[in-house]
This record gives structure tokens, C-alpha cells and sequence, in this order.
């Protein structure tokens, strides 16, 4: 469509499309607005915080969910759309993970929520694989030289999610308190948990 | 790896501390505007009831987002949702769920609306789009349908 109606406002486009839709019976205001309060409210970054805290506390867990992400995660409650073949990556005093979808915006939805604005925006989908130890830097993660960075690239076929490392001094905590450390950035690899 | 897009001086890096800056915590709005959850709600109904295939849907995305970047070297005037739409658009008519002319002539009807016109998804972030205004839309929808006299459903 390389009509005039590219250039109407999209939020006149949106509101075409959803008119003659909702109109031919193919879709209802309701469904939709189930979809956006969901994705709006109940799922996020929370999902993945428990999801972590558990692999921490639980090393039988934590196995099963670097062999099978979308199973382990399942065994918690979470799934759901954008939820299938997720892979698990632990970070560790060597190795780094950072997550990102060049194409597009993949995502593990059930775990981590939508992604957040930057995660799509044209210059981190680029930039973080160019110069990874740049882009964590501006995020405020200062990596040492002797850390390797894997960059790892979300698709349909493989959403990622990070298993960032456990922050020292949290030998007492509960899984509750655990699960409060853990970000949304440290989970897509851009920052590490919050020490307590 | 030299993607598009790969301008030096990212949006999101222009203002690290002020309101632009990205998010460092978890509480990001999901949506900046009340249109953009409307497209992201459109897409997963469509999906769910098997209207639309996700992977097409996402292969359309891939598209419409790589159109961008190639014709926007600077990154200037980037919309995340803008592309979902398009690519949205694409889908449907490609599927045969709406014919593009009528959507072309549909929504020049309603951008044609007066002026004080209170379009409830112009802009607005943070406003509940749950509510009246979307009633009131399809009220004056009808009332467009009914001066025209004629009818645009496919």
C-alpha cells in the first residue's frame, strides 16, 4: 500500500483497521482489550525474576531449566504466546550474555513481558553487535577485559532469556527477596542483579 | 555486523539521565500511545482466532521495520508501532480480511472528522483506552455511515 493513507496519522490508520475488522466479525473490542490489559499488567519482567530466584535456590531447577527453558519456565505457571523454544543462558565470571533481536523485537513474552522501547530501537539491534562492550558500558555495566561477551540473536525459532549470576551476600536470602534483585536489563543481559 | 540503522548517535543515548533515557528499572509504560495498543491488540485477536499466521505476521514486521531503517540512515523519526501497523496491514489484506481501499477510504473518512472532534486515540499517553471514548467512536462512525449513505464494508 503505497497510498495516501501512509501518510494519515496511524492513530486514524489503527483505528480504520480495527473498525472494519471488529465489523466483519473477525475480531471484538473485548478480546483485544484483554490482550492489551494482560500485557499492560500482569505479565513482566516478575515472571522471569521468579523464574531466576527459583534456579538459584534450586539446582535441580536451574539444570532443568538450561536444558528445557520453555518447560522449567511452564513448571512455574508461565507461558503463553512468544513463549515457545526458550533458551536459558547463564551468565558466569567468565562468560557474559546479552540478548538482542536484529530483525525484529523477539522476545520471550510469558517471562520477561513486551520489550521495552530500546530493545527495538534500530541503533541497540545494530550496535550491540558491533561494539557489545560499548553499548553495556553506556548502560552502565563495565565489564572486565577477562569477561567475554556472547552476543546471542532472538528469533522465532530461539527467543533468549538470561540467567544473570547470583550477587555475593545473598547466602540468607529467601526466594521472595531474591527475585527483587533481579531486573528486567538483567535478564536481556544489559545489566547484572542487584546487589542487595 | 553493519545492520542499518547503524547511526552514531542513537536517540536513545542523546539524553541518558532526563525522561528520554532508557528505562533502567521495570517500569517502562508497555504502550506510548493509546493507537499502539489498539494495533498490538488487533495483532494477537487476529492471531488468536487464526485469522493471521504469527510467523507471517512477523516475516511482514521484519520487512517493514528493514524498509525503514534502509530509507532512514539517521534513525530520525523511528516508530516501533508505526511498522507493527504497517505490517498489520499487510497481513490482513493479504489474507483477504480487509480490502485495502476500503481501509485507504475508511480512514480518510475518519481523518476527515471536524475539527473538535475528540479522537480519543490522537496522543494521549498514559489515557485509559478501556473505556467511553471507544464507544463514542463507534457511535460517530455510524453517524459517518448514515450521512453517507452508502456502505464501505467489504
Amino acid at each position: 500500500m503505497t497510498s495516501a493513507a501512509e501518510h494519515i496519522d496511524p492513530a486514524v490508520r489503527a483505528e480504520a483497521l480495527a473498525s472494519l475488522l471488529i465489523e466483519r466479525g473477525l475480531v471484538d473490542q473485548a478480546t483485544m482489550d484483554n490482550f492489551i490489559k494482560t500485557y499492560e499488567q500482569s505479565v513482566g519482567p516478575m515472571n522471569g525474576a521468579k523464574v531466576v530466584a527459583r534456579a538459584w535456590t534450586d539446582p535441580g531447577y536451574r539444570e532443568r531449566l538450561l536444558a528445557d527453558g520453555t518447560a522449567a519456565i511452564a513448571e512455574l505457571g508461565f507461558k503463553g504466546p512468544q513463549g515457545e523454544h526458550i533458551v536459558v543462558l547463564e551468565n558466569t565470571p567468565e562468560v557474559h550474555n546479552v540478548v538482542v533481536c536484529t530483525l525484529c523485537s523477539c522476545y520471550p513474552w510469558p517471562v520477561l513481558g513486551l520489550p521495552p522501547s530500546w530493545y527495538k530501537d534500530p541503533s541497540y539491534r545494530s550496535r550491540i553487535v558491533r561494539e557489545p562492550r560499548t553499548v553495556l558500558a553506556e548502560f552502565g555495566l563495565e565489564l572486565g577485559d577477562d569477561v567475554a561477551i556472547q552476543v546471542v540473536d532472538s528469533s522465532s525459532e530461539v527467543r533468549y532469556m538470561v540467567l544473570p549470576m547470583r550477587p555475593a551476600g545473598t547466602e540468607g536470602s529467601s526466594e521472595e527477596e531474591l527475585a527483587a534483585l533481579v531486573t528486567r536489563d538483567a535478564m536481556v543481559g544489559v545489566a547484572e542483579a542487584v546487589a542487595p | 555486523m553493519t545492520g542499518p540503522g547503524g547511526h552514531a548517535d542513537p536517540a536513545y543515548l542523546l539524553d541518558s539521565a532526563g525522561p528520554a533515557a532508557p528505562p533502567r528499572d521495570n517500569g517502562e509504560l508497555v504502550f506510548a500511545a493509546p493507537w499502539e495498543s489498539r494495533a498490538f491488540g488487533l495483532a494477537l485477536a487476529l492471531n488468536d482466532v487464526g485469522a493471521i499466521e504469527w510467523e507471517a505476521f512477523r516475516q511482514a514486521l521484519i520487512r517493514e521495520i528493514g524498509d525503514w531503517e534502509a530509507a532512514h540512515p539517521s534513525g530520525e523519526g523511528w516508530s516501533y508501532y508505526e511498522c507493527w501497523l504497517r505490517a498489520l496491514e499487510r497481513t490482513a489484506s493479504a489474507k483477504g480480511l480487509v480490502d485495502p481501499r476500503a481501509l485507504d477510504e475508511r480512514a480518510a473518512l475518519l481523518a476527515a472528522r471536524p475539527a473538535g472532534h475528540d479522537h480519543a486515540d490522537h496522543d494521549h499517553p498514559g489515557h485509559d483506552h478501556a473505556g467511553h471514548d471507544r464507544e463514542g467512536h463507534r457511535q460517530h462512525d455510524h453517524e459517518h455511515d448514515m450521512h453517507n449513505g452508502n456502505s464501505r464494508h467489504p
